[in-house]
């Protein structure tokens, strides 16, 4: 290659220094066209399709991209690097939850022994089933909760399965005609999808001044025709609900059930557990609290735990230990299934090796460890940090438009937080550095927002010049889609 | 500690910038709630973890396995693996920033290409978990779409237990009903199918392949009786036989549900990748997560998350699915498999699927004791066998030569599944002795 194309395109801002200093900033692409042509771009063949079939079950032709092995390890190589990881440097997403996934659960997740169909008997899949027992049992005392099913593919799956379980619950008791669902505003999003999807209305309950549940509210919306009230704890302004024995009692006295949305859950390993508080249901985002690689958008898997009434609703299949043999079985009222099989066994694999290398002191630690990064770097930062203390998260307040921060916050090289949400905070900044990010990389999230911060907000429109594709106009791709190649000829 | 960087000054720095002395301290949580005691687990290094894990592991038993019913596999070439597992795809999260997530935009743009391609649908999402959860999300988008009213979907009386369980639990929330509509001959009944729709229908739903694998011969007849009856029409498929058969869309399908993981996704205990297409104008109620492509402010061509609007964290409670995290490292694993493959490999891979069960069955059934396939028609991957003996003694025989068959419950007799494909054609050898060696069955 030469000399030339190794320069850089013009307008491609230079700090100050002309070098980029930038700690993890991620690879970019200075031979002009600054993005990979689409597979079908470089090579794309139509082929009449021959087969022993009749001709009326048939196509006639398909077209695709058509490359030898180099080509297709380059064209992939080539888009990793233009894209950002957790192995390339910190994604603080607030609520989200992205820390360090150790490599060995790699090798974990590799080994033959789970190259293993389904539909086996139970005598020949003993090794899954032990290991499905095992993490059951461990998630249940985690929890503090009664029983574990692991089948739910992700932790929205998991709302809508414990949701499930609790509504059938109700009917077993005549109590089918509960038809609501308080839901906090301050809460993830998927918990009024879920309580929709499964039917139910739901109420939104506002917070009080200091961004928790307002107990008064609570005792205003809970009632008879209260089925579950969902919550996280501690909120996703990274505040614990003090109030939750208070707020427990209330619901279970309308006759509600309380569940717990575990996204938050890496917060209280070794220090709380959401049984103690009350909490009948609850969900694990194993991807988030014992960490599995977030695959760009997933896998993950949310198992839920219940208490001991609860449990015969539960999915099919569940696991049981029977003279040190394994067996699969199923609940007396189970709710059926959720998923196929067992939602995404990979995942499961590496959360089990995950809780095994850690062993308690180890998971009390990343409690430890998250809530001081997090407490840090909110005292570290330039912006307004409303309410406190904080767990995991804090979220902050821009002066200007949080998504311009974000984008000003690209160009530092490092990922920023979550924005604009929640919206009780004024242009929120929702940060969550997790416990696997060092004191240094701490220091650089600090130093990117104060430099934001120090930017004359008309400067920051003009942002990101450092990334492999400069801001994007989502209005118009929305208001345009063109979501395949297809679309584009 | 592991993967816990502070080094004990850096700790005590940042506690004192905290302004405490303990992290202990810094947890907001009221005593009658706290939790004391430990949960009994002992940590280990690696070098243990993995041996233990890995021991647990080998306890399953070593088999070839024939199984099929909703779980197949093909040959994963080596560079899916290579390539997928590099830290910056396998590490990073969903793209709501996508200046700095354009190769994961772009490889998931080109998966909706891949499945926009094989189904002939006009719009085809980045994935849902698996193809039972797709379904229901069909029955959900037929729900919304639908210009009248009507709440029952119909689904042949053949489709697995497994998958009508998860449908039932998605369609509990919205009160649709979910009746069967019977088969004949191990494939669709139209005229019984004429019967059982009518006006409260929303939904019918054919799979090709079906549940006997065998390949349904006139789906048109299918989607001519839901069109008259104003309901949507769902085909189920998956990614590899779709390369072979007619586009759906060619015959009516509004919506192609199924599995996308037959590429790229070894077996791995039941791991789906759903497969999602519907028709352009169904756009804004497709479900789960849409790759766009757009401009960025240099002109040039960027991918984003579109059509956002619809998604759970801006619609909430009217958004028109709850997916938050998806499948999307295995439709990058799926996409690169298609591309190692190529248009005329993908062909063939299919091809295999047919032949390598039609000369299973042509074998098999020469036989004594066996009689196979059960139905006329073409099969992909998958036929249903009659032995003389009880099908399950000869499950036993084979397991005893290290190969995992299962039986099935059909039209009231147990019979034996044989699923081939090229990852276990090389084995077929084995089981045609196994089946021999059983020496006539009864």
């Amino acid at each position: 290659m030469s000399q030339e194309q190794h320069e850089r395109p013009e307008g491609a801002a230079d700090d100050a220094d002309g070098e980029s200093e930038a700690p993890h900033q991620q690879a970019r692409w200075y031979d002009g066209d600054r993005y990979e042509p689409l597979l079908n771009e470089k090579s794309t063949d139509t082929v009449a399709v021959e087969s022993s079939l009749p001709d009326d079950l048939t196509r006639d032709e398909l077209t695709l991209p058509d490359l030898a092995e180099p080509e297709v390890t380059r064209h992939y190589t080539r888009l990793s690097q233009m894209n950002y990881g957790i192995d390339s440097g910190p994604i603080p997403l607030g609520s989200c939850t992205m820390k360090y996934n150790p490599a060995f659960t790699e090798d974990v997740a590799a080994h033959p022994g789970n190259r293993v169909h389904p539909l086996r008997s139970d005598d020949d899949k003993q090794g899954i089933l032990r290991l499905l027992y095992e993490l059951q049992e461990t998630l249940a005392t985690v929890g503090g909760m009664d029983a574990v099913t692991l089948q739910p593919p992700a932790g929205a799956a998991g709302e809508f399965t414990g949701i499930q379980v609790a509504k059938a619950y109700h009917e077993a008791n005549g109590e089918g005609e509960r038809s609501e669902v308080i839901v906090p505003e301050s809460a993830h999003g998927t918990n009024f999808a879920s309580a929709a999807m499964a039917g139910y209305d739901v109420v939104e309950l506002p917070s009080n001044e200091d961004g928790r549940v307002e107990v008064s509210a609570l005792e205003a919306a809970a009632g008879e025709e209260t089925a579950l009230l969902m919550l996280t704890n501690p909120n996703t302004l990274g505040l614990f609900e003090r109030d939750i024995a208070e707020i427990a009692e209330i619901v279970h006295d309308a006759g509600g059930l309380l569940y717990y949305d575990g996204a938050n859950l890496n917060s209280l390993l070794g220090k709380a557990r959401p049984g103690d508080m009350g909490f009948d249901i609850m969900h694990f985002n194993l991807h988030k609290t014992f960490a599995t690689p977030h695959g760009g958008g997933g896998p993950g898997q949310g198992p839920i735990g219940v208490n001991a009434d609860l449990a015969p609703f539960l999915p099919t299949p569940q696991v049981r230990e029977v003279d040190g043999d394994y067996e699969a079985y199923e609940p007396e009222h189970s709710i059926g299934r959720v998923h196929e099989f067992t939602g995404n066994w990979l995942v499961l694999v590496k959360a089990y090796a995950y809780i095994l290398r850690h062993g308690d002191a180890g998971l009390e630690r990343i409690s430890e460890t998250a809530v001081l990064n997090a407490n840090y770097l909110a005292e570290r930062i330039e912006y307004e940090v409303p309410y406190g203390p904080f767990h995991h998260e804090f979220v902050a307040s821009a002066d200007e438009d949080a998504a311009d921060v974000a984008k000003a916050m690209l160009d530092q090289g490092v990922h920023p937080p979550t924005t604009k949400w929640p919206e009780i905070v004024d242009e929120a900044l929702m940060t969550e550095p997790t416990e696997t990010e060092s004191k240094a990389r701490l220091d650089d999230l600090a130093a990117a927002f104060d430099a934001v911060a120090a930017t004359d907000p008309e400067d920051l429109a003009a942002t990101p010049t450092e990334t492999t594709a400069r801001r994007i106009d989502q209005a118009d791709a929305a208001r345009n889609p063109r979501l395949s190649w297809h679309a584009l000829e | 500690m592991p993967y816990v960087t502070h080094s004990e000054a850096e700790r005590s720095e940042m506690l004192d910038a905290v302004g405490v002395s303990d992290p202990d301290e810094l947890f907001d949580i009221p005593d009658p709630v706290r939790f004391d005691g430990d949960y009994g687990i002992e940590a280990h290094s690696e070098r243990e973890t993995r041996a233990a894990v890995e021991g647990i592991l080998e306890e399953s038993a070593d088999l070839t396995e024939f199984l099929g019913g909703g779980h197949y596999e093909h040959y994963v070439p080596s560079v899916v693996d290579h390539l997928s597992l590099r830290g910056e795809f396998l590490t990073s999260y969903t793209q709501y920033q996508p200046e700095v997530t354009q190769g994961f935009l772009q490889a998931l743009f080109e998966f909706q290409s891949l499945v926009v391609e094989l189904t002939g649908l006009g719009v085809a999402n980045c994935s849902m978990y698996d193809r039972s959860t797709a379904l229901g999300e069909a029955v959900l988008l037929a729900d919304r779409v639908r210009a009248t009213d009507g709440d029952t979907v119909l689904v042949p009386a053949d489709l697995p237990d497994r998958v009508r369980s998860v449908l039932e639990n998605y369609t509990d929330g919205p009160g649709i009903t979910v009746e069967s509509y019977p088969t004949s001959g191990g494939t669709v009944d139209v005229d019984g199918l004429a019967e059982r729709i009518d006006g409260d229908t929303s939904m019918v739903y054919a799979a090709t392949p079906n549940a006997r694998g065998v390949l349904e011969p006139d789906l048109a007849a299918v989607g001519d009786l839901a069109d008259d009856n104003d309901a949507l029409f769902c085909v189920g498929s998956d990614a590899v036989a779709l390369a072979l058969l007619e586009p759906p869309a060619a015959y009516g399908a509004d919506v192609v549900v199924g599995d996308a993981g037959v590429l790229g996704l070894p077996t791995t205990y039941g791991m789906g990748l759903g497969l999602f297409a519907c028709r352009e104008d169904f756009l804004r109620q497709v479900p789960g997560r849409l790759v766009g492509a757009g401009e960025d402010t240099a002109g040039n061509r960027a991918y984003t998350l579109t059509l956002q609007t619809r998604e759970q964290h801006i619609r909430r409670e009217r958004a028109t699915s709850n997916i938050c995290t998806n499948q999307a490292w295995l439709a990058l694993r799926a996409a690169i498999h298609a591309a190692w493959l190529g248009p005329d490999g993908l062909v063939d891979l299919a091809e295999e699927s047919v032949t390598g069960v039609a000369e299973a069955c042509e074998r098999i059934d020469a036989l004594d004791g066996f009689e196979a396939p059960v139905y006329d028609g073409h099969h992909f991957r998958e036929a249903l066998v009659d032995t003389a003996a009880p099908a399950a003694d000869v499950v036993d025989h084979c397991r005893h030569a290290g190969l995992a068959v299962r039986t099935v419950e059909d039209a009231g007799e147990e019979r034996l599944a044989v699923c081939v494909t090229d990852a276990n054609r090389d084995r077929v050898d084995d089981l045609l002795d196994a089946l021999a060696g059983y020496g006539g069955g009864a």
